[in-house]
């Protein structure tokens, strides 16, 4: 599904989409808060991650891993505000592929998250999201803006 | 919408066959009134097939277990039929597969409610 309204391409260097080379590309979104964003960061992740190399069940794992970063920067960061943006950077280089996901919310404390694996956990209906990121990417990193949070999430391409 | 849900009964056991995608929004949704559709109308045997499901996000895997505390509140059973692989390995990873009962074959599965 295509973004709809404030949506703000910004693009580092002079290499055109169709010929992506395999370093240094870097892609730059400003998103409503709403869920058509979601799906939007979605798509643009399994591209970049196409474009990257990797196989087809990676690519769909980091597409779907960054439309979780993506639904978390709508829905707990943003709450919903439509006056506020979420702003996502898709970074490949020779080494990796990055994207970066930041709300303009309050904050948000990664380690607040209980377990998922805990045996009160397992039943929870929420909290996965940060887990299958921790788990399925090479890094993971949290930072604090203001306002907002930043979570960074990559995948190294050296197995490709 | 990103799923459909088709309901059989089989032997007394309420089939819902997933096909789609179960996410944030209209999927998770989706599984969430056809398991409460299910439950109010006296179903106690409750089985999820997801053969046709190749994607699911942590959303999705909360439903599936807001769906297993449902049935098991309401004095009812929940088993899931056909895991795809990528279903399979978030459920792994997860350690969900430790939670539901998971079957590879309906009768088998139909068979174990009623034993």
């Amino acid at each position: 599904m295509a973004a709809k309204g404030n949506t703000c391409l910004a693009r580092r260097g002079s290499k055109e989409r169709d010929t992506l080379a395999d370093s240094d590309l870097q892609e730059s979104l400003i998103l409503p808060s709403a869920l058509e964003s979601v799906e939007t960061v979605e798509s643009k992740a399994e591209a970049f991650a196409q474009k990257a190399g990797f196989d087809e069940d990676t690519a769909s794992q980091i597409a779907m891993l960054a439309r979780e970063a993506a639904a978390n920067a709508v829905l707990h960061g943003n709450k919903s505000d439509r006056a506020k943006h979420v702003h996502v950077t898709f970074t490949l280089s020779q080494d990796a592929l990055s994207i970066r996901v930041a709300d303009e919310g309050a904050g948000f404390d990664p380690d607040s998250v209980p377990d998922p694996l805990s045996p009160e956990g397992l039943l929870r209906p929420s909290g996965r999201g940060i887990f299958l990121m921790r788990a399925i990417m090479d890094e993971v990193h949290f930072r604090q803006l203001s306002p907002g949070t930043e979570i960074t999430l990559v995948k190294h391409r050296t197995q490709n | 919408m990103s799923m459909n849900v088709k309901i059989r009964h089989v032997e007394g056991v309420t089939v819902l066959d997933l096909s789609g995608k179960i996410t944030l929004g209209d999927g998770s949704i989706a599984l969430r009134e056809a398991v409460r559709d299910a439950l109010s109308a006296g179903s106690k045997k409750i089985l999820i097939n997801l053969a046709d499901v190749n994607y699911i996000d942590s959303a999705g895997l909360g439903e599936l277990v807001g769906s297993y505390t449902s049935v098991k509140n309401a004095g009812g059973e929940l088993k899931l039929l056909k895991l795809s692989k990528k279903v399979r390995d978030l459920l792994v990873i997860t350690k969900l597969l430790t939670v539901f009962d998971v079957k590879d074959d309906e009768k088998e599965a139909v068979a174990a409610f009623n034993k």
